[in-house]
């Protein structure tokens, strides 16, 4: 039975409630980091659990938090980046919906650790119920004395409050979301200074996602060393796997990082298998900008090693014949869909959400929507496939925040793997309006590994 | 005349209190929300009056409301479909969905009913993949969606408002 730290109670009746959550052994973790810890303890033990970002870069927390700055008389924040946006990506709605506690608990801790007496959640503002969860149970741990003045005794103030962002996704970028909770247009600063010097209102800042505040409680509560145990390598404790796409069981789980990529997909405990008996074609593993797999690179990698869900198995091969964990936001395509056209909404979607700021983004990603419209609706030419290519590499790398990377890597990835299903578009306008591709070469997976 | 009632003046302090003196700007996305809520969309006379509450240019609230997409800068129907159509939901079926509603409607996307009840817009992935395909309506999100459940929705909007009015 797989490690369960943070969804563990998520079922449990009543357990948004406070009551239930500290019935459930809820609000331990601050006791003992308050009581027993100092704030450089807590840093330790994070930096010891080997935790590192949920959000999807996979940045060591606890260094992170060792970088923020610690100037005579400023104050420090921490924000919880709820800006959920990736495609493919519904982990922490999930987290925040059924479970809120945990992140607040998390967020006291964390709080603590880094001096924050001002902490904001920036969330989502198409999440526009969520904050009336929050704030209810914001409410509950401040009646019971977790949150306001002189926590437990200890001198330390702490008060949260939960912002709305309003329709970007830029802004999950943390200097993006720091300029958004400023009241301004979500363009990302270039670094440096990061923003653990100068952050919100010029202030040291601690940006960090809601998944990875949660996964303080449970190494709190088991130390860090006991965390570090759980999962494999540098993929230390477990990870929430939003899963949708083609297959009977789309939802979020959670898992210790030592299951294949093929038992995931397959296990009934999981996604249950591809849905309608179809044969799997590809899988993008997290998020929708990382790079899009065919099936026969995403069981096995190419020194032909199962692959694993985890960091290191799931970027083992590079962006040649690798992917990456990303955000966990794991996207299951069937033989019946097309990856020009799957590809052309998420170019669509970097366009949309592109700020502006840098003309490689700006312009490349309205040139990658365009083109690839083109080539799904039967109107490209073969030299389009290579202007693709030649402009994804002028993006990449090119601008001041990753959004640029982002848009480019999935348009790669499906030149790089899928380049014929791409020629058979231009070479077949009408037909590729009829019909699909299909798997042609790509056999399903099964089929390789047997 | 655009003001806030007492109750969303008082919500308005009760924001700007969470920031550190001298940074009410830091309330523009949140008291944006709140006049959107009140007056359904953000007119040039909303925009200036959200600026003079919270003590700075019109082109502050302007340059902000213009860069996220939740905000309205022209009137909407009392109910907008906002349709996912990004990767995830389309694989599930999100473009039938789209034409099922623009032929339902007999508007495209962007456009509003004459008799101002619906409003259609796509947009691009709103964090329910697994719950595909969908849209938002308001504050919540309806999933799972399919043509009979568009049916009920439609029907249902129609029966609230008919209640209402």
């Amino acid at each position: 039975m797989a490690v369960k730290l943070l969804l563990e109670k998520a079922h449990v009746e009543g357990i948004r409630t406070y009551d239930v959550y500290r019935r459930e052994g809820g609000y331990r973790a601050v006791e003992k980091a308050l009581k027993s810890m100092s704030p450089e303890a807590i840093v330790e033990e994070v930096k010891k659990s080997g935790l590192r970002g949920r959000g999807g870069a996979g940045f060591p927390t606890g260094m992170k938090w060792s970088f923020i700055a610690k100037p005579e008389g400023v104050p420090r924040h921490l924000v919880c980046n709820a800006d959920e946006s990736e495609p493919g990506t519904f982990k922490d709605r999930y987290l925040m919906e059924f479970i809120p506690h945990l992140l607040i608990e998390g967020l006291i801790i964390s709080s603590f650790a880094l001096g924050s007496n001002a902490t904001y959640i920036y969330i989502r503002g198409e999440y526009a119920w969520i904050p009336d969860i929050l704030e209810q149970a914001i409410a509950e741990a401040k009646a019971n004395g977790w949150l306001g003045k002189n926590i437990l005794g200890t001198g330390f103030d702490c008060e949260i409050y939960v912002q709305r962002g309003a329709g970007a996704y830029i802004c999950g970028e943390e200097t993006a979301l720091i300029e958004s909770l400023e009241g301004k247009r979500g363009n990302p600063r270039i670094k440096p200074p990061f923003p653990a010097v100068k952050g919100v209102w010029d202030r040291p800042t601690v940006v960090n996602n809601v998944e990875t505040l949660a996964a303080v409680v449970p190494i709190i509560n088991l130390t860090g060393e006991e965390y570090a145990k759980i999962g494999v390598g540098r993929s230390t404790g477990t990870k929430l796997i939003s899963a949708c796409g083609n297959i009977n069981k789309p939802g979020v789980y959670e898992i210790d990082m030592t299951i294949s990529v093929e038992e995931f997909i397959y296990s009934d405990e999981y996604c249950g298998g591809i849905a309608n008996g179809k044969r799997l074609k590809a899988c993008i593993p997290g998020g929708s900008s990382v790079p899009i797999l065919p099936a026969n690179l995403l069981f096995k990698t190419a020194k032909g090693e199962t692959r694993y869900m985890n960091y290191e198995s799931l970027s083992d091969g590079g962006f040649a014949t690798g992917s990456m964990m990303g955000s966990g936001g794991f996207i299951v395509l069937d033989e019946d869909q097309c990856v020009v056209k799957h590809t052309y909404t998420l170019a669509r979607f970097y366009r949309h959400e592109s700020c502006g700021q840098c003309s490689p983004c700006r312009e490349g990603t309205g040139w990658m929507e365009k083109i690839l419209k083109n080539i799904d609706t039967g109107k490209g030419k073969m030299s389009d496939i290579d202007l693709l290519w030649d402009i994804q590499r002028k993006i990449e790398g090119n601008t001041i925040c990753p959004l640029g990377d982002a848009a480019a890597w999935p348009v790669a990835a499906a030149i790089r793997h899928f380049r014929d299903e791409f020629e058979w578009h231009v070479l077949n306008p009408e037909e590729s309006q009829v019909r699909n591709f299909g798997l042609a070469h790509y056999a399903d997976a099964r089929e390789v590994v047997a | 005349m655009t003001k806030f009632s007492d109750e969303k003046l008082a919500k308005v302090q009760e924001i700007i209190a969470r920031y550190p003196d001298g940074k009410q700007k830091s309330a523009l996305l949140p008291v944006l929300h709140l006049a959107q809520e009140e007056f359904g969309w953000l007119s040039s006379d909303t925009m200036d009056y959200v600026a003079s509450l919270l003590s700075i240019e019109p082109i502050e609230v302007y340059e902000v409301a213009t860069f996220y997409s939740m905000y309205n800068l022209q009137p909407v129907g009392r109910y907008t479909f906002e349709v996912c159509q990004t990767g995830p939901c389309m694989i599930k079926g999100s473009d039938d969905i789209i034409s099922y509603i623009e032929q339902k409607l007999n508007i495209k996307p962007g456009q509003t009913t004459e008799d101002g009840m619906f409003t259609l817009k796509t947009v691009e992935c709103l964090g329910a993949c697994g719950y595909a395909p969908m849209m938002q309506m308001g504050k919540f999100y309806k999933e799972h969606l399919t043509k009979e459940k568009v049916d009920a929705i439609i029907d249902e909007c129609r029966k609230t408002a008919a209640a209402n009015n």
